[in-house]
């Protein structure tokens, strides 16, 4: 089996043979060797937050000692964060109802403009669809100045400056464009007759929609979800820029703002909280690693 | 939902009314309007007005708290004539985006190669190159923080203190403390950082390589370089641009990393578009200039979409 692999990924001349030849295996060896120093790279700054969120203060600062290995595994700086910052009770609920929210907004949102884009004919759906890419391409850096503004003016009528509700309804101007953008390519693969067939059985259009696209496309609305759900986990900007109270920001910006603090003893508690904020993250996509790669790919291949 | 139910071609010949009129002036799903209505209204709000405004702004003396009045042009002028931190900025930025852009391309090709020759591993490996791209770039960079800083420095600490480097006595760097090597910092993360996105979307673009091109090129005798360069970089070309184009875009926005890391210090050397805007209209309150380095981004980021956008269709043409 291995040597039918190897055959196929272009090594020089093909020979079908039981038995690897040594000089081939010297080759696959050289791949992973090589490849050693990227996986070192890629996991070393995890490594590092890792193990610093185990070790005492006096760990830390012993500077003559390696920092790469603890002598032991004290939990202070998790107890820390439990006891003397509000990582746990806000800043982690804030952005998981936050991501959440937004999520679901811009997803729903996102599944009916894509299907429209794929589908549906009317005037004007090739300038739609263009403009999507273009929104897509606008980053934040252009829009958090005037954005401010925008809250503040809808903050007369609805309280929301200050608070998360600010985030979810920002976040979806990143998160809409890109989730139309990948469902679209999904639901063009989906043959037009099985949807036909709907019709014919007198479904209407949202019920074809919902009884006949949605579920093929499941692979796709996962995909959507998962990524709407990192980027808006991930956010820093907005958050940055709209969110002063301390019980109203989110994981990122909770950290970098409030556990930085004068004292040099600071490191073991970011350190915990940059680990804690990242596993739900890690977590999530450790069981939908292939929709990630998917959808990541999807964009550029097709 | 009243036109709902109707299959396409079948109501042709419906009396005539304002259903056909429309039916025939704007295509035949006009419902497909409702379907996008929510997200127009969501993008002229939220991104359209917002960029109006950001343009109103750039054009006035806007300062929080205070009245703004139109200034017109003024404040690009200043930028232009007066900012000497503005030439920082795009320096900065076209080094940090050539470079990472480059070193990512290069690491990135690299090393698809060598993935999607190995057999055994592979979605651990996969699994684990892409987590830098996955985790929250805000606290993996405060991570990088940490490895960086002065004092408690894991490279420092190897140079210091592991054989071969022992010799030299190599004082502390100071990684994010010199302009030239806090810039070079910087740089490095953003790399670490989009290194996996280029890894995954390259290996998905050789994978779709057909073997038989190889095949065929064995039988004429090729060399592996030969093949390398005649067959996988030419077919690969559209990925890459595509590729080259997004990473592009968002480094040049970058925000997150350059922030976290050295909030554009030491003496704003390392200040983007961003990270500047931000410290003029937000920490500054001086919303009229910050508004006006935004939207520098815009015309660049503009040329460098329609560039790619040549590239790759001129590309996809010739190979069709």
């Amino acid at each position: 089996m291995n040597s039918s692999v190897s055959m196929t990924t272009g090594g020089g001349a093909a020979v079908a043979e039981n038995k690897v030849p040594l000089w081939r295996r010297r080759k696959a060896m050289a791949n992973y060797i090589a490849l050693l120093p990227y996986l070192a790279f890629a996991l070393f700054p995890f490594y590092i937050i890792f193990i610093t969120s185990l070790k005492s203060k006096q760990e830390i600062n012993n500077l003559g000692k390696s920092p790469f290995w603890t002598r032991g595994i004290e939990w202070e700086n998790f107890t820390f964060l439990w006891t003397d910052t509000v990582f746990f009770e806000h800043w982690m609920i804030n952005t998981f109802i936050v991501t959440t929210v937004s999520t679901i907004i811009s997803v729903s949102i996102g599944i009916l403009a894509a299907y429209a884009l794929a589908r549906l004919r009317f005037k004007g759906v090739e300038a739609f669809g263009v403009a999507v890419f273009i929104t897509y391409l606008v980053p934040q850096t252009l829009l958090f100045l005037p954005l401010v503004d925008v809250i503040n003016f809808i903050d007369d009528f609805i309280p929301i400056r200050d608070t998360y509700w600010s985030l979810i309804l920002t976040y979806p101007t990143f998160l809409i464009p890109f989730v139309t953008w990948l469902l679209m390519g999904y639901f063009r693969t989906i043959p037009f007759e099985v949807e036909e067939c709907a019709y014919l059985d007198g479904c209407t259009r949202l019920g074809a929609l919902f009884r006949v696209v949605l579920p093929m496309a499941i692979p796709g609305i996962i995909c959507a979800i998962l990524f709407s759900y990192t980027l808006s986990w991930n956010e820093f900007l907005y958050s940055l820029v709209f969110i002063q109270d301390e019980h109203a920001k989110t994981v990122s910006v909770g950290v970098f703002t409030e556990l930085i603090r004068g004292d040099i003893y600071f490191w073991g508690s970011l350190m915990a909280a940059c680990m804690l904020g990242t596993v739900p993250i890690v977590i999530l996509y450790g069981f939908l690693m292939d929709y990630y790669t998917s959808g990541l790919t999807q964009g550029a291949i097709k | 939902m009243a036109t709902a139910s109707e299959v396409e071609g079948g109501v042709r010949n419906t009396s005539p009314g304002v259903r056909s009129f429309l039916r025939r002036n704007l295509g035949p799903d006009t419902d497909g309007y409702l379907f996008v209505l929510p997200s127009i209204v969501m993008v002229l709000c939220l991104i359209v007005y917002p960029f109006g405004l950001a343009v109103y702004f750039s054009m006035s003396d806007a300062f929080i708290g205070e009245p703004m009045e139109f200034i017109g042009l003024e404040n690009f002028v200043y930028i232009f004539e007066e900012d000497d931190i503005f030439l920082l900025v795009i320096r900065n930025t076209i080094l940090f985006a050539v470079i990472s852009v480059v070193c990512k391309v290069v690491l990135g090709l690299l090393c698809a190669l060598l993935l999607q020759r190995i057999t055994h591993l592979k979605r651990f490996l996969r699994g684990a190159m892409l987590l830098p791209f996955v985790a929250p770039t805000a606290l993996t960079t405060l991570g990088w923080w940490l490895i960086l800083d002065p004092t408690y420095s894991h490279i420092n600490w190897i140079l210091q203190n592991t054989f071969p480097f022992t010799l030299f006595e190599i004082r502390d760097y100071q990684f994010l403390g010199e302009p030239t090597l806090a810039l070079g910092s910087v740089i490095f993360v953003n790399i670490w950082r989009g290194l996996p996105f280029f890894i995954i979307t390259i290996l998905a673009g050789l994978m779709s390589i057909p073997d038989h091109l190889y095949e065929a090129a064995d039988i004429d005798g090729a060399s592996t370089w030969q093949k390398f360069w005649k067959i996988t970089l030419p077919l690969l070309k559209p990925v890459l641009a595509i590729i080259i184009l997004f990473s592009t875009i968002f480094t040049l926005a970058d925000f997150n990393i350059v922030y976290v890391l050295t909030r554009g210090g030491p003496m704003n050397e390392t200040h983007l578009f961003a990270t500047y805007s931000f410290t003029l209209g937000i920490l500054n309150h001086e919303v009229g200039l910050g508004a006006a380095i935004s939207l520098f981004l815009f015309p660049m980021m503009v040329l460098f979409v329609i560039f790619l956008l040549r590239m790759v269709r001129r590309d996809s043409a010739y190979e069709l």
